[in-house]
Order: structure tokens, then sequence, then C-alpha cells
């Protein structure tokens, strides 16, 4: 089983490099010369050009790749055009609130979502099955940044429960830490809690009409007995599932939701290096975002056999 | 008193296209310790009328009228609560698709004990044991290893006597087997149905078979209802009936059996067209459009079941009863 899931892992290697691969050449690319942003506005195009050189941007694709890939396998991501940081440096600073805005936003997401599709499943067609579709569409189609401000504008601004802006790290305490985190999690949650409590509910609907939920009414179990003994964990992988391939969800609303509020993280970083074309930190950052999202659905792949016997790998 | 003791069962299903009436008015008994057979094609209301018996229907779709005594208490009557008491206590079912009606991610030896939990109030460690001399019962080797593993580990047989050992193990006065055999191989088939003719020796359970397959009636049944588009139309011992069947459906389905050592001169017979729409009303006998005798007569009166020998009903103006001396 070990030896399996390891030979499962070295399979994410091949997947790591393309990525890597698509990042760099990604940059390539895109508008914009970052030369001329390293240059500075006074300077003249003889600067930009030398200042090319410097930066190797004038060596042939592959090679720049071959060296940028060196690189990354010494753990060095290269220096913030901007701030002349290594990039690797920044993004370690920065992580904390990023980490404690995803890790909560899962959280809570996962334990509203999951009782929200069970309920739904439970009582097909009611009011409750339909009010809870209608919130996931809601919660689908309204954009983060609109319900950031919503919610900023009711419990910071008009009923003053809650800080407007800024995150408080862990050090602080508890509390404030989680204060300033409660309405980026409310804003970020919204769409993944749809995701999953749709995708879940879906899921146990198709599983209640199995023969094999027939087969535990026909021996007298009641209702909950079959729901939680029988259906539930039935449908642990497409809700696992979802979970994981719903990170990437997490990650994109995070540069969304660091941006509007505040917060000091990765995904602010990302925000801030996009507008000033400060590519290294471009690259380290999306790098970075792509390789928690494979690790989190390997995690979720390695945890299958544990919900469904028949999975093996 | 027979244990089970079917009135006059209506069982109709609200559909967008109206009212589909898929049993109307059966009424059949169950003695003790006796095999019947209910036998028609698909979509004729057999085995709707076993999921009313076990009243595991979806509520908000289906109506069941009439009575269904069991042991003189109307199931029609209990509330959803005491059903659930009824199911798998005094009624096991089992299914045809062994493959799908076992859950795949508990263990068998936790399905079987699950219904031994759900109605007896015994230590843990009995429930083991009442499951494990159940699963030895059936016939499964290596009894307490197969109970730690999982359905997909096992074959279709192996499956199908765990189905068993899951709806007997609380030793049902009855058992409902819809299709037991259908989805397995022919040698399997037989043991499956040795299996069931042992247990109800051992055990005195009554059994319902629902089946399309006249060698399984044969083999395996005492006596023999047969539906045809959610009525009964003919009902005897299953000797009588397949060695004299009165109603031309009964008639057209034994001939539609192949038979070894047939003189092979031709193709099997088969009953031409098709069961009709049954949400709409009908008038005069539901099988006259298949029937080769039909007459007008037939087209406009519904035939009642009629005594047409000792032990030997069936519903057609044209079965004439036995002269009896």
């Amino acid at each position: 089983m070990l030896k399996l899931a390891f030979k499962r892992i070295l399979m994410t290697v091949p997947v790591m490099f393309l990525v890597a691969l698509l990042v760099f050449s990604l940059l390539y690319l895109a508008p914009g010369d970052p030369a001329v942003v390293f240059a500075g506005d006074q300077a003249t195009p003889e600067q930009i050009e030398m200042t090319r050189q410097r930066m190797g941007l004038d060596q042939p694709f592959v090679q720049r790749f071959g060296t940028w890939l060196l690189n990354l396998a010494q753990g060095d991501l290269g220096t913030s055009l901007i701030s002349n940081v290594p990039v690797a440096k920044l993004i370690g600073q920065r992580l904390e609130p990023t980490l404690s805005l995803t890790l909560l936003t899962l959280v809570w997401s996962a334990l509203v979502a999951i009782p929200l599709a069970i309920l739904a499943a439970w009582k097909r067609g009611s009011l409750i099955d339909r009010g809870v579709m209608l919130l996931g569409v809601a919660g689908f189609s309204i954009p983060i940044f609109v319900l950031a401000y919503i919610l900023s504008y009711v419990f910071a601004l008009e009923l003053r429960w809650l800080p407007v802006q800024g995150y408080k790290p862990l050090s602080d305490g508890l509390w404030p830490w989680f204060r300033s985190l409660i309405m980026p999690a409310a804003a970020l949650g919204a769409g993944y809690v749809a995701l999953i409590s749709r995708i879940g509910r879906t899921a146990l609907v198709e599983i209640m009409q199995q023969d094999y939920i027939r087969t535990a009414k026909s021996k007298g179990a009641n209702p909950r007995i079959v729901l939680f003994r029988h259906a539930l964990k039935n449908a642990a992988v497409p809700i696992s599932t979802v979970i994981g391939l719903g990170v990437g969800l997490l990650i994109g609303g995070a540069v969304v939701t660091e941006t509007v509020f505040a917060l000091p993280g990765v995904g602010r970083l990302t925000a801030d290096a996009i507008l000033r074309r400060d590519y290294p930190v471009i690259q380290g950052v999306v790098l970075l975002f792509s390789f928690s999202y494979m690790l989190i659905n390997l995690a979720v792949d390695l945890l299958y056999p544990i919900f469904d016997p028949r999975i093996r790998y | 008193m027979s244990l089970l003791d079917v009135r006059n069962l209506q069982t109709h299903f609200r559909t967008r296209g109206g009212v589909n009436r898929a049993v109307e008015g059966v009424s059949f008994h169950v003695d003790a310790g006796e095999t019947l057979a209910i036998v028609g094609e698909s979509g004729c209301g057999k085995s709707v009328t076993s999921m009313s018996i076990m009243r595991l229907l979806p509520e908000n779709a289906a109506r069941s009228a009439g009575e269904i005594l069991l042991n003189g208490r109307n199931l029609l009557d209990l509330s959803e609560a005491q059903m659930r008491d009824v199911r798998g206590n005094e009624i096991g079912m089992i299914f045809q698709e062994p493959m799908t009606s076992l859950n795949p991610v508990l263990t068998v030896g936790a399905q079987v004990k699950e219904t031994v939990a759900l109605h007896q109030s015994i230590p843990s460690a009995d429930v083991h044991d009442r499951a494990l001399r159940m699963l030895e019962l059936v016939g499964i080797p290596d009894a307490a290893r197969r109970m730690t593993e999982y359905p997909h580990q096992l074959s279709g047989g192996m499956r199908q006597r765990i189905m068993i050992a899951l709806a007997l193990v609380c030793q049902p006065k009855l058992l409902i087997a819809d299709e037991p055999t259908t989805a397995l191989d022919v040698t399997i088939q037989a043991q499956i149905l040795e299996l069931l003719r042992d247990i109800q020796r051992e055990q005195g359970t009554s059994i319902i078979l629902i089946t399309h397959d006249l060698g399984v009636v044969a083999e395996a049944t005492d006596r023999t209802v047969v539906m045809y588009a959610g009525r009964k139309i003919e009902e005897a011992p299953t000797a009588t009936l397949l060695a004299a069947p009165r109603h031309p459906y009964t008639q057209g389905l034994l001939a539609a059996v192949p038979r070894l050592g047939g003189d092979g001169s031709g193709r099997l017979a088969e009953i031409p067209g098709q069961v009709p729409d049954m949400r709409k009303p009908m008038t005069g006998c539901a099988f006259a459009n298949r029937c080769a005798q039909a007459t007008d007569f037939c087209r406009a009166h519904a035939p009642a079941l009629e005594r047409k020998a000792p032990g030997h009903i069936a519903a057609c103006h044209l079965a004439e009863p036995e002269i009896l001396a």
C-alpha cells in the first residue's frame, strides 16, 4: 500500500514539470517587457538593452528555462525586480495570512456544506432542498468582491462589529486573529460552499436510489441509519473530490479577497506583482499555487481507498 | 389462517401521463412453510406487489389500497415505525441483483450483523455469533474471514448467499425473493434454489418467489399465481398449472419456454403484441388484444376469476370449467 502510494506520488513529477514549463512560458508570452520595467521610466533605449542583457533576457528560451529550472531545483525562485528581495523570502513573509484564510475557509465551508447537502438530499424536493439549491446558485453567482463589500458595509461600517480591513497575526492571540478573518473567510467561502453542497446533494440523491439503499430499508433500517451509515459513506469519494478540486477556487479567490480586505498575504503579493510586472514573483506564486493545488488533490487521491475499499492503487 | 393474506391489493402510481394502475385488485395468500410463485412478464406488477407488501414504494408517488394481512394484522394500517419492525424481522427480502444490492463500502459481516442489531437488543458479541452462524448456514466457506471482506471481493453466487443471510438472520416467517436467480449462472441458480429449500425446511419459512423463469417455478414452488397487466389471471398448484394451464396467456408463456429434445422444427412460440398501457382505463379482458382466440365478448366484458378445477382458478371466458363427476 505504502509502495503504491509512493508510485502515485512519483506520477506527479512529470505533471509538476509541465506546470513549471507552462508558468515560465506564460510570462514569456505575456505582453510587457520586464527590461523596460526594471530599467525605469527615464531609461534610454541603450540602457534598456543593457538591462536586458544583464537579466539574461536576450538568451534563447530553452537556455533561460533551463537556468530557471536549475535554480528552482535548488530552492531559488529568483529575485524580485522591484524590491530586490528573494522571491522565496517574499512568499515566506506572506504565507501566514493566506494559509490562515484558506484553511479557515476550507474548514467552515466543509462543515456547513456537507450538512446542507445531507439535508437537501434527505428532504429532496422540499422547501429546504429548494432553499439550499437557491443558496447554491446565489453563492456561486455573486462575485467575491461584491459579497466582500456588502459584508464590509454591513458588519464593519454600519454595525461596527468587525474590523473593516487588515490582518492580525496568530501571535496577537486567537480571537483577534479569528476576528480579522471572519469576513474574508465568509466572502471567500460562499462559492465553495455552493459548489460542495450542490455536488454533495446530487451525489447523495443518486446514491439514495441505489439497490443497496433499498436493501438497507428492507432490513428495517430507519432513515437516519440509511442516510448516515449507508449513503454518506458512499458519497465520501465525490464529496472529497469536489473539496479538493474546489481548492482552485479558493486560491483564485484569495487574491481578490486579500486585496479587498487588505490582508498582507500571498494573494496581495500576486496582485501587486502583476500590476508591476514583477515577473519572478509572479512565476514564484503561480508555481506555489499550482503545487499546493496538486498536493491537495494528491492527498484526496490517497484518501480514496479509506472511503471506498474497491479503490486500490 | 394463512400467514400472509393479500386481499384486493391495488397499487397506483401518480405519473405525469396519468395514474398508472400497476397492481389492480390482486388477491392471494401464502400458507406457513409454503412456496408461492408469482410469474409474469416485466411490467406485469409482480415486483410492485412485493414492494407493496414491504411498503417500500416511494410514498409520495405510490398509493396502496386493500388489505395485506400478515398473521391477521393489516400491514397497510401500520405506522412507518411499526413497519420497520416488520421489515427484516417478520418479512425478509432478497433481490435480483446481488452485485448492486449489497453496500460496496461496508463489510459483509457488518451488513449481516446490522439486521440483527436493528431488531434485537443483544450484546454485540452475540450479534456477531448470530451473523457468523447464519453465514455458515448459507454455505459461506471460511465465514469468519469472509465477514471482514467487502462485497466486491466475492463472486455473484456468494453475494446472493450473503443477501439471503442478511434477509433471514432474524428468522422471519416470510421471505420475498424477487428474481433471486435471474442474474446468476445456471449452476449457481440451482445451488441458490436448493439453499432456499434447505432453509425453508429447517426454519419453516414461507417464500414468495417472484420470477419470469418457468423453469425456476417448476423446480422450486408449490403454488403459482400468474399476473398480467396488474391483475391475477390464473392460480393453481404449480404442477397442475404447468400440466394444464387454462388461461391463453399462461399457455403462451409455457409455449415460449425452450425445451431440450423438442423436434427442433422451428422457432420458439412468442406471444404477439404488447402489454396494454396501464394508465388508460380498460374495458374487457386485459389480454384480449394479444389473444388469438379473443372474441368481441372478451373485448367488451372483463372476465372474473372463476374456479375451473379444484384449486385452479383463471380469469378467461373461454376456459371451460372441468366437469366434475
